[in-house]
Parts: C-alpha cells; sequence; structure tokens
C-alpha cells in the first residue's frame, strides 16, 4: 500500500519544530543528496525535509494500518481455506508494512505513539482509497491488483529514497509485497472463468475500484507544489501524473486479458503520445475523500479508534509487569 | 471406509480450523501492531494444520470431499470441534485464556500423536506440534504478565480462566471412536497427557498469580456435534459464499 | 488513554555462520515478549535462525559530526590491505 503527499497543511507541526537551516549545511546536505548518497537519522538535515518525511513516512504507515480494514471485511468469509491464509497472510503483512515505517519514521524524532494519535483526531491523512468499502468477493481481488498494483508503482522507486531508514523499510515492503498484486490478479482470473454471478461481481469490482485507484496517486502535478523540491531531495522519485500515466498504461491491456471493462469512456490509445488517453478525474470527490468524508472514512477511524483503545489495558498491564519485575531483577 | 480414523480426523481438524476463524475476528483489532502480528501468526498455523488434517479426512472417507467440501458445506451439527475453539473471543485475556489451555492440551496430544502407527498422521503430528509448542509458549508469556500486570488485568486474566475452565475436562474425554483407534496405537489416549497439562497449567497459573477454579458443571458435546450456540453463527459467516454460490469455484 | 511499549532493535541471524545482523525494530514491554514480537515480525519467511533484541536506547551511537575524524584517517593506510603488495606472479599459496 502506499500514499502521496495529500495535505500541505498538516498540523503536525507540534511534532516537529521548525528551525532556520544553516545555508552551509544546506549546501552539503544538497551535494549529499543528489550525489544519491543516503541521508542517517543523526546527520545534519534541513528541518523540512524532516518535517516533510515524518509526515510522508507517517501518512504511508497509516495507510497500511487502516488497508487492513476493507480487506479484513472479508477475511471471516473468505470462500476457500487457501484463500483465507492468503488474506490473513496478506493481512498481516501490510500490519508490518506499517510497523516498519512507524519505526522508519521514529528515527526522526517522533514517537508511533504520536503519530497514532495524528490519525486518531483526524489531523493526519492516509490513503484515500481505504475509505471506499469493499462489498463483494472480488473488491478482494480488485485491491491486490488494482489498489497494490498502484502501490508497487509508487513503492519501487522508493527503495532509493534518500533516508536511510525509509529505503531499507521500502526494500523489506516491496520484497514482501511481490506477491500481493499477483495473488489479486490470480484471484480476478478465477471470478472472470467463473459463473456468471462472479464475472459480474469482477466488473462491479473495477467498475467501483478504477477511478479511486487512480485517485491514489495524488493531485495532478499543477496542484501538487511541493513536487519539485521533493523531487530533489529525493524523497519522491516521480511526479504524480507520470506514476498515474503508467500505472493506465500497465492495466487497460491486464484488464483486457480478464475480459473486463474499464469504466471510461474515453479510454483509448493515443498513438502519438504512446499512452492511453483516459478522462478527466473528479478532484471534487477526492478532496472530499482526503478530508475524511469518505462513504466508509468514519468507521475506518472509528476501528481504528477502538481497537487502540481497547488494548490500552493490555499495554499498560504488560509494562506495569516489566516494571515490577525490573525492580526485582535490580533487588535481587 | 475407515470411519473412525475418518471421525477422528474431523475432530483434530475442526479444533484447528474453528479456532482458526476465531482468531481471524481479531485481525486489525489487537492491542498493538506486533500482537496483530502475533495472532495472524497463530491463525496462519491453524488454517494450514485444518487443510493438512481435513484433505486427509477426506481422502480417508474416499467419497470425493477435500477439504474445503468440508469445511464449507457442513453444518454446525457436524462439527466435530471441541467447545472451547468455538467460544467467542471475549477481550485480549479471554483470548489468551481459551489458547492457553487448547495449545497446552494440543501440544501434549501432538507429541504422543507424532508415534501414531498411522504415518501420515504422525507426519502432519510433527509439522503441527512445533507450532503448537510455540502458540502455548506464547499465550504462557501473556497469562503470566496480563495475571500480574495491572489491578484490571489481573481481573480479567482469572475471569477468563474461570470462563473457560468448564471445556476443560471435554478434550480429555474418551468415547467410543476413540478407543478402537487408541486400540490400534493411531489414536492418543488424552488421559496420559491430563496430570502433564494440569502441572503446566498449574505452573504458570502460578506464576501468573492467578487460581484454577475447579468447575463443577463439565461442559461436553462438541465431539458428538453437540454444540454452543456460537458455532451455527460462526459457520453461517465463514460459510456464506460457498453456500450461496455452491457451483463456484474461487 | 494511550500509551505505546518501548523500541527495541531487532538483529536475526539468517543462518549458521553468519553474524546477527540489523533488520528494524519493534515495540515490546519486554525482552521476552521483545523475542517473540521479533519473531512474529521479522522471521516469517524463513529469514533467521536466531535472533538477539537490545533497548533501542541502550545503543551509544558514533557522532557523525566527528565522522570525518573518526573515519576518514583509515583511508591512507593502504599498506593494511594485501593488494597493496606487488609480487612477481611466480609466487603461489600467499
Amino acid at each position: 500500500m502506499y500514499t502521496t503527499e495529500l495535505d500541505k497543511k498538516a498540523a503536525d507541526s507540534r511534532v516537529v519544530e521548525v528551525g532556520i537551516d544553516d545555508p552551509q549545511q544546506l549546501a552539503r546536505f544538497e551535494a549529499r543528496v543528489a550525489a544519491d548518497d543516503f541521508i542517517e537519522p543523526n546527520d545534519w538535515m534541513p528541518e523540512t525535509y524532516r518535517k516533510t518525511l515524518v509526515r510522508q513516512m507517517s501518512q504511508h504507515a497509516h495507510s497500511e494500518i487502516v488497508g487492513m480494514l476493507p480487506e479484513g471485511n472479508w477475511l471471516t468469509r473468505a470462500p476457500s481455506l487457501s484463500r483465507k491464509a492468503i488474506l490473513l497472510a496478506k493481512i498481516q503483512d501490510e500490519a508490518g508494512h506499517g510497523l516498519y515505517l512507524y519505526c522508519a519514521a521514529e528515527t526522526l524524532g517522533v514517537s508511533r505513539e504520536q503519530m497514532i494519535d495524528a490519525l486518531h483526531d483526524g489531523s493526519a491523512k492516509y490513503s484515500t482509497i481505504f475509505n471506499y468499502p469493499t462489498l463483494n468477493w472480488a473488491d478482494i481481488g480488485a485491491i491486490g491488483w488494482l489498489v497494490d498494483g498502484a502501490a508497487i508503482m509508487n513503492q519501487v522507486p522508493l527503495q532509493r529514497t534518500s533516508y536511510g531508514p525509509y529505503a531499507r523499510a521500502m526494500v523489506r515492503i516491496c520484497k514482501e509485497e511481490s506477491f500481493h498484486q499477483r495473488q489479486g490478479f490470480e484471484l480476478m482470473m478465477h471470478m472472470v472463468n467463473g459463473t456468471p454471478d462472479q464475472r459480474e461481481m469482477a466488473q462491479d469490482a473495477l467498475n467501483r475500484f478504477w477511478w479511486p485507484s487512480l485517485m491514489m496517486f495524488g493531485p495532478p502535478d499543477d496542484k501538487s507544489p511541493n513536487t519539485e523540491r521533493s523531487m530533489r531531495w529525493r524523497i519522491k522519485r516521480d511526479t504524480n501524473d507520470d506514476l498515474r500515466q503508467k500505472f493506465v498504461d500497465a492495466t487497460v491491456p491486464q484488464a483486457e486479458l480478464l475480459g473486463l471493462t474499464v469504466p471510461d469512456p474515453n479510454l483509448r490509445w493515443n498513438e502519438e503520445r504512446g499512452h492511453y488517453d483516459f478522462s478527466p478525474i473528479d478532484w471534487e470527490e477526492f478532496y472530499a475523500v482526503v478530508r475524511g468524508e469518505g462513504p466508509v472514512a468514519q468507521e475506518r477511524m472509528q476501528a481504528r479508534r477502538k481497537a487502540w483503545d481497547d488494548g490500552a489495558w493490555v499495554r499498560e498491564a504488560a509494562a506495569s509487569y516489566e516494571t515490577k519485575h525490573a525492580s526485582a531483577r535490580i533487588a535481587a | 471406509m475407515d470411519k473412525a480414523l475418518f471421525e477422528y480426523l474431523l475432530r483434530l481438524g475442526d479444533d484447528s480450523l474453528v479456532l482458526a476463524q476465531r482468531l481471524c475476528e481479531w485481525s486489525s483489532r489487537a492491542p498493538t501492531l506486533e500482537v496483530d502480528l502475533s495472532l495472524s501468526n497463530l491463525g496462519l498455523d491453524l488454517v494450514g494444520q485444518a487443510q493438512l488434517l481435513l484433505g486427509y479426512a477426506g481422502e480417508v472417507e474416499g467419497q470425493g470431499r477435500d477439504e474445503d467440501r468440508l469445511a464449507y458445506h457442513r453444518d454446525a451439527e457436524e462439527y466435530r470441534n471441541c467447545l472451547l475453539v468455538e467460544q467467542p473471543n471475549g477481550d485480549f485475556a479471554q483470548t489468551m485464556a481459551r489458547h492457553f489451555l487448547f495449545s497446552i492440551y494440543r501440544e501434549l496430544l501432538l507429541d504422543e500423536l507424532v508415534g501414531s502407527s498411522d504415518t501420515r498422521l504422525a507426519e502432519i503430528a510433527a509439522k503441527a506440534v512445533k507450532e503448537t509448542r510455540y502458540h502455548a509458549e506464547l499465550a504462557s508469556d501473556w497469562v503470566i504478565r496480563l495475571g500480574d500486570g495491572t489491578e484490571e488485568s489481573h481481573r480479567r486474566m482469572q475471569d477468563g480462566l474461570d470462563w473457560f475452565w468448564r471445556f476443560v475436562d471435554e478434550m480429555f474425554a474418551v468415547d467410543e471412536v476413540e478407543r478402537v483407534l487408541i486400540e490400534r496405537g493411531i489414536a492418543v489416549d488424552p488421559a496420559v497427557t491430563r496430570e502433564a497439562f494440569d502441572a503446566r497449567v498449574t505452573q504458570v497459573v502460578k506464576s501468573a498469580t492467578l487460581e484454577v477454579k475447579p468447575s463443577t458443571w463439565p461442559q461436553t458435546g462438541g465431539r458428538q456435534g453437540n454444540h454452543t450456540e456460537h458455532l451455527s453463527t460462526m459457520l453461517a459467516e465463514m460459510q456464506v459464499l460457498p453456500r450461496r454460490y455452491p457451483e463456484a469455484t474461487w | 488513554m494511550s500509551s505505546d511499549w518501548p523500541l527495541w532493535e531487532v538483529f536475526v541471524r539468517a543462518r549458521g555462520g553468519l553474524d546477527h545482523r540489523h533488520v528494524g525494530s519493534v515495540h515490546a514491554p519486554d525482552a521476552g515478549i521483545a523475542i517473540r514480537h521479533a519473531r512474529d515480525t521479522y522471521t516469517r519467511r524463513e529469514e533467521g535462525v536466531s535472533l538477539w533484541v537490545v533497548r533501542s536506547n541502550e545503543i551509544t551511537a558514533s557522532d557523525p559530526s566527528e565522522a570525518e575524524e573518526m573515519f576518514e584517517p583509515a583511508a591512507s593506510k593502504i599498506y593494511r590491505h594485501p593488494t597493496f603488495y606487488d609480487l612477481p606472479d611466480e609466487v603461489k599459496h600467499m
């Protein structure tokens, strides 16, 4: 799963203090990054770099965690034991990926607890795609095929991002995710080759997930003012529109292979550009979903908060056990 | 068909499957991400065991039913799991109490089944026993921490043990089906592991500053298909797609 | 109320004969659970045969601002490397 920079004025200034950068150090930093050197936690870095990274990495982590929910909706109803095992392993991977990313962000001086609090109070964002519901079993295939497919487009280049802990987390994530998209496509193949009911579910899933998947790449480049700087700093390696086009070009032939219809009457191959043309995206919907007005946005947040609140006594209990026994160890 | 062996494999396989299904309900709901990962690992081990055991059961039956047919197209009264594993998750302490009691029982049983005269069953047991040993250790760790944690966690953990203790005796009961298999050296008499079970449980419960309160009215019936109210609800959810679309393959 | 456990660094030995290598971190209330969490997080795909965990705040790191004086002086000691020494091809087993 993935995220792109969604909210330009995210309220995380309380976790990162903004300072004024020393021009000499800034020049040295820029030179290192330009030379594809990695920046490590204790190295000097501009405050904006740190802040942007914390926001981007925590958004990415939140997306992984919230992304467990739409798939978890079908876990107890997976229609075969092997589908159940695959889905459970995949959702577990997403928990792991959230965990890696939170830990990587923690090296920048922000605690996981602070990031989780920011998610729960609505000030932090996550990928808009997870605010859409999963309504039939083919949605699980569509998520793997389209959502993870879109994620891979974004994540593969991030393995070379300039911040060392982020890059290393991405290497691990990309390695583990390699089965996610494949299982989704394979699931879709079973659906389209199955009964008429199954075919219908597959088409319905594509109809609902196509546009939200294209929105996953974030606002168009002309509405993405920080792209140039983020690319210079190697926090971002491709523009939103470039990645979106790459995704459409890769996915349309896959839909054809499945015998499914992409829900866009204006979709056609443009010989001159060497790319598919597609209809404009409904950015009003996108920004509404970012604001937390997606179809199931409130349910998603409610579920996350409930898990965290219900677990509070467990976290306290284990901490208290350790406190008791640590002091006993010292006394002994 | 070896009817007794088929029946026995259903009991073992259904225990794994039903508990796995309960653990799936925890996904995204655990106290921390790390615990979420742990619970999923437990679930994955159990789904794998269910596939092996029910797959073998289907072969023994010889009627062309595979593990999915057995999992998704039997009603609650055809399920042979013990009552303990079908009980709802409750809070984290209850889930750990259930897992603690079941895993210790099951680890000891599998340890013996490794020597079963049925080589296929012995092989499955050899794989499953390692997984289950880890389950028992993990659950014991949590029972100890919650029991000896805060006042609240102590209360919840004690409640969890008390709640489930009435389902313990059933796991060690032997009926005619098993007696025949025990004589043939295929099944294991769980009664021989009871002493070890009590010792393990007592040791952990003690270091958790908890206590075992003997149950006055033990519950039984799962092995014969007489389940609690919870199983049919659980299966209705689990089986909805294959039942609604019996022609489909997934 | 919310609270999170402290952070631990995780080291995995991929197989016998290799060093433990840093792979990432987990949150855990104590060392015993940290090992379990490390196992359940970082060895799900047969990545290892042994684990170390250490509280993150127990690690002392060198100061990156001293990196020049710490590490660059080693660069000029080329005589420490076997390739510094030119030997005739006839010399074997050296």
